[in-house]
């Protein structure tokens, strides 16, 4: 049933939402650097979100150098190992990952996926980046202070983290809050664009329940991060305060280097409930716009509707509302009133539920579907067997009496790689194939793309997948090296030589997709506008790329949902959103 | 697929009883929150996410004074003046309080007063409400300088508990600065108001769309939480 509320012509409803006027760019800085553009604005996160990412992929291959090969690389010390896994988490899950689904898809695609001009405020929307670009180079200026980086791991736990012999104990830490606290001020400027675009910038006839998947994901997440991040920012400024004036609010009375320490009476608990009140919805806001846009690249591939769209659309808000009330399953070791460790465990395991809607509702939609290998297809599949694969050992990992043999072994560090960190970034990789050619203009080349993808995919299972045999032996995560552990059979050791070699080879295969970027920038095949033959709003622009102000003259109305692929009787395989009904019967009419 | 089911328009959305109704006003094109402006509803939002960073302030702070094992200095001791020869406790806070409450009276008139295109009334009485907010925040370094005279620094003070002086500075320290941008954000839209920019509709500093009177609220929503938020850390800080 295709539901059109507004009938053709007579029916269109007033425009509530005036026309804005745009501030236009006057000078070559104004378009292209200091842009308000939000697609500009989006190419620069992209690209910043990218450069930071290589910095980390780089310090991942050390690292497998490292737990590969122990003792044959004299430039890894133990500090320096302990730095990089912290700059790798840190970089990989905020100023990647976060970046660049939001900063980065957000920017490109709420704006003309919902029918609008621009953001809501373009100007607040150009400080975010700056704001940005800011954290991201204190944190990169702390590869160069005396001490280097933190080496605190990711979670930044202290008392360890400001304590001395923690490596990057004078400036790593210091820089890596102030960086943390700037990225959550340029964040906001940012995500308060984005949900007041989608709430209260729609063009005609965009109704909620029309939206792209992708706009619910994007739209959820950053409601979620405007409401996860606060709690990060207290603690960052909390222990910023701790290290820098003394106080006491994460640091015990202990003894440090044979003597005591000047702290009394802080809790170092406070700090890891407000850090995963933060990271754990953390998760979800890299999750949930990889579950739109996911949905977006399989319906569109698969040539068919997307199989239980409201369905979708719930699961996304009701996994962004559940995802505040599990933090603490990150904690169960952490001596936490065991009572608890109920709560968590139950709420965590009732996440799985509409979460598994989702997987099913994807593999309904390619049931019988008229599925198209392409480039971002594959990447999409790719994404629903790795993610499935990490849903399924976050099961395990929920369950209290399952979780405590496992915390802190490689089988946590195979679990979160491969639910947030493959997976999304499968669904990052697709996406780029799949919005590329609105971009430039030129499509990706599909032989580099299918190498990129066979290399990438069958990879990350290969590294990841034995890794969880290597957790459930016991092998620890975060040591620089294993020695000679009596339940670590040599087998272990060779495995962790396997992973390594197939690391680096998965490392050097994103070259090709690097090379593959910019190569098509000038020899790619010219794309059209619509290549993929899509419904959504943004392949419907009069221009590809899309010129400043989106639409032309007039904004598009829309008549229709995201999905209407393969509708019996129409003229082509797909109907564009903004195609009146009039129109489609007319079509229907002559087919018949 | 193959049945096209036309509907009337949006209007009779709203003649959808209950739940329903409500559901399909908000779920309609355009806007989810009919009649609320973009710049209102993002002010909305930035205040729910500011909730929150105050909220976790709060609740560690909150931990902090129950897990000590040391006594928690007692905030009416500390908090107290001798005035003419009596000792009154929280005085100050109190006087202070009641200046940060009478600042949201005169923005709620500047707000009555900007509807009404009343440009002199309107950027007179934001400018009482920004004199109100700095004489507020001169009377909170006042309080910083007295406690900071009696020893009470972030990492001790020679009464008790550390995290007295951490959380105090920290909160207070915070809101002060919230107050603080207030106060100069009302300066800068009173001097706009004055000048008349939102009766030609000029473009806007910070935001670059045009200005309408409608920032005037705007600005007092912000006010009205800051406000909001006090009447928490008094309760919380002061009173517990």
């Amino acid at each position: 049933m295709v539901d059109v509320p507004y009938d053709g012509i007579a029916g269109i409803p007033p425009a509530e939402v005036p026309d804005v006027e745009l501030y236009h760019p006057k000078s070559w800085w104004t378009r292209y650097v200091f842009s308000q553009d939000a697609k500009v604005i989006a190419v620069q996160y992209s690209l910043t979100a990218s450069a930071i990412g290589l910095v980390a992929l780089v310090l991942s291959w050390l690292m497998r150098l490292q737990l590969g090969f122990p003792g044959t690389f004299s430039f890894i010390d133990a500090n320096q190992y302990l730095q990089f896994i912290t700059m790798h988490g840190m970089i990989m899950v905020i100023y990647l990952l976060t970046a660049l689904f939001l900063g980065g898809f957000g920017n490109y695609l709420i704006p003309l996926m919902v029918g609008a001009r621009d953001m809501v405020f373009p100007y607040v929307n150009m400080l975010s980046y700056w704001v940005y670009l800011l954290a991201v180079l204190v944190l990169a200026s702390t590869f160069f202070v005396p001490g280097g980086p933190t080496g605190a791991g990711w979670t930044l736990y202290p008392p360890q983290a400001i304590l001395s012999g923690t490596p990057g104990q004078d400036w790593g830490i210091i820089l890596m809050m102030a960086s943390l606290i700037l990225f959550i001020i340029g964040f906001t400027m940012g995500g308060l664009n984005y949900v007041v675009t989608v709430l209260q910038a729609r063009t005609r006839g965009m109704t909620l329940m029309r939206l792209p998947l992708t706009v619910w994901g994007i739209f959820t997440a950053t409601v979620m991060a405007l409401l996860a991040f606060p709690a990060l920012f207290v603690a960052s400024v909390m222990l910023l305060l701790d290290r820098l004036l003394g106080t006491s609010f994460f640091m015990p009375s202990l003894v440090e280097m044979g003597t005591l320490s000047k702290y009394s009476g802080g809790s170092p608990l406070l700090f890891q409930h407000l850090f995963w009140f933060f990271g754990h919805p953390e998760v979800y806001i890299v999750a949930l716009p990889a579950f739109g846009i996911v949905s977006d690249l399989i319906s569109t591939h698969a040539r068919k509707n997307i199989f239980g769209y409201r369905m979708m659309v719930w699961a996304i808000v009701g996994i962004g509302a559940l995802s505040f009330v599990v933090w603490a399953h990150h904690m169960y070791v952490s001596g936490m009133f065991p009572q608890f460790g109920y709560f968590f465990a139950t709420t965590t395991l009732i996440i799985a539920v509409p979460t598994a809607i989702k997987v099913y509702n994807w593999v309904l939609t390619l049931w019988r579907g008229d599925i198209h290998l392409t480039v971002p297809m594959l990447f999409a599949l790719g994404f629903i067997i790795t993610f499935v694969n990490g849903g399924l050992t976050g099961l395990f990992l929920g369950n209290v009496v399952v979780d405590v043999p496992l915390s802190d072994t490689m089988f946590v560090v195979a679990h979160f790689h491969m639910v947030m960190g493959v997976a999304p970034i499968m669904v990052v990789l697709g996406a780029i194939y799949h919005w590329y050619p609105k971009v430039t203009g030129r499509m990706l080349n599909d032989v580099l793309g299918k190498f990129h993808f066979w290399v990438t995919f069958l990879g990350a299972y290969l590294i990841f997948f034995p890794m969880h045999y290597l957790g459930l032996l016991g092998v620890p995560r975060r040591y620089f090296e294993l020695g000679d552990a009596a339940f670590i059979p040599p087998s272990a050791h060779s495995l962790n030589a396997f992973i390594s070699v197939v690391a680096l080879t998965v490392g050097f295969s994103q070259m090709v997709f690097l090379f593959n970027l910019v190569w098509s920038l000038f020899r790619g095949e010219p794309s059209g506008g619509n290549p993929w033959r899509a419904t959504t709003l943004e392949w419907q622009t009069p221009e590809t790329p899309p010129g400043h102000g989106n639409w032309g003259k007039e904004l598009p109305i829309v008549y229709r949902w995201a999905y209407d692929y393969s509708v019996p009787g129409a003229e082509q395989d797909f109907i564009p959103q903004n195609q009146p009904p009039r129109a489609t019967r007319a079509a229907q009419g002559a087919a018949s | 697929m193959t049945e096209t089911v036309l509907t009337k328009m949006v209007q009779g959305a709203g003649r959808l009883p209950g739940w329903r109704g409500i559901a399909a006003d908000w779920a309609s094109d355009q806007r989810a929150f009919k009649n609320v402006s973009w710049g209102k509803a993002m002010m909305w939002i930035f205040l729910l996410s500011d909730t929150f960073i105050f909220s976790c302030f709060l609740l560690s702070y909150m931990t902090a004074r129950m897990s000590t094992t040391v006594p928690w200095p007692n905030p009416s001791e500390v908090f107290a003046l001798n005035i003419a020869g009596r000792h009154i406790p929280l005085i100050l806070i109190a006087i202070m309080t009641f200046i940060l409450i009478s600042s949201s009276g005169t923005m709620a008139m500047a707000v009555n007063f900007g509807y009404r295109q009343d440009r002199a009334k309107t950027a007179i009485l934001m400018l009482v409400t920004a004199a109100f907010g700095a004489t507020f925040v001169g009377m909170q370094a006042f309080e910083w300088t007295k406690l900071i005279m009696e020893g009470v620094r972030p990492w001790g003070n020679p009464w008790g508990a550390a995290q007295f002086g951490s959380s105090f500075f920290m909160i207070t320290g915070f809101h002060g600065t919230h107050v603080t941008i207030g106060v100069i954000f009302l300066i800068a839209i009173a001097r706009k108001v004055w000048r008349g920019d939102f009766d030609v509709g000029r473009r806007g500093f910070f935001t670059s769309r045009k200005g309408y009177y409608e920032i005037v609220e705007i600005m007092g929503l912000y006010w009205h939480f800051v406000d909001l938020v006090w009447v928490f850390i008094f309760a919380f800080f002061y009173l517990w």
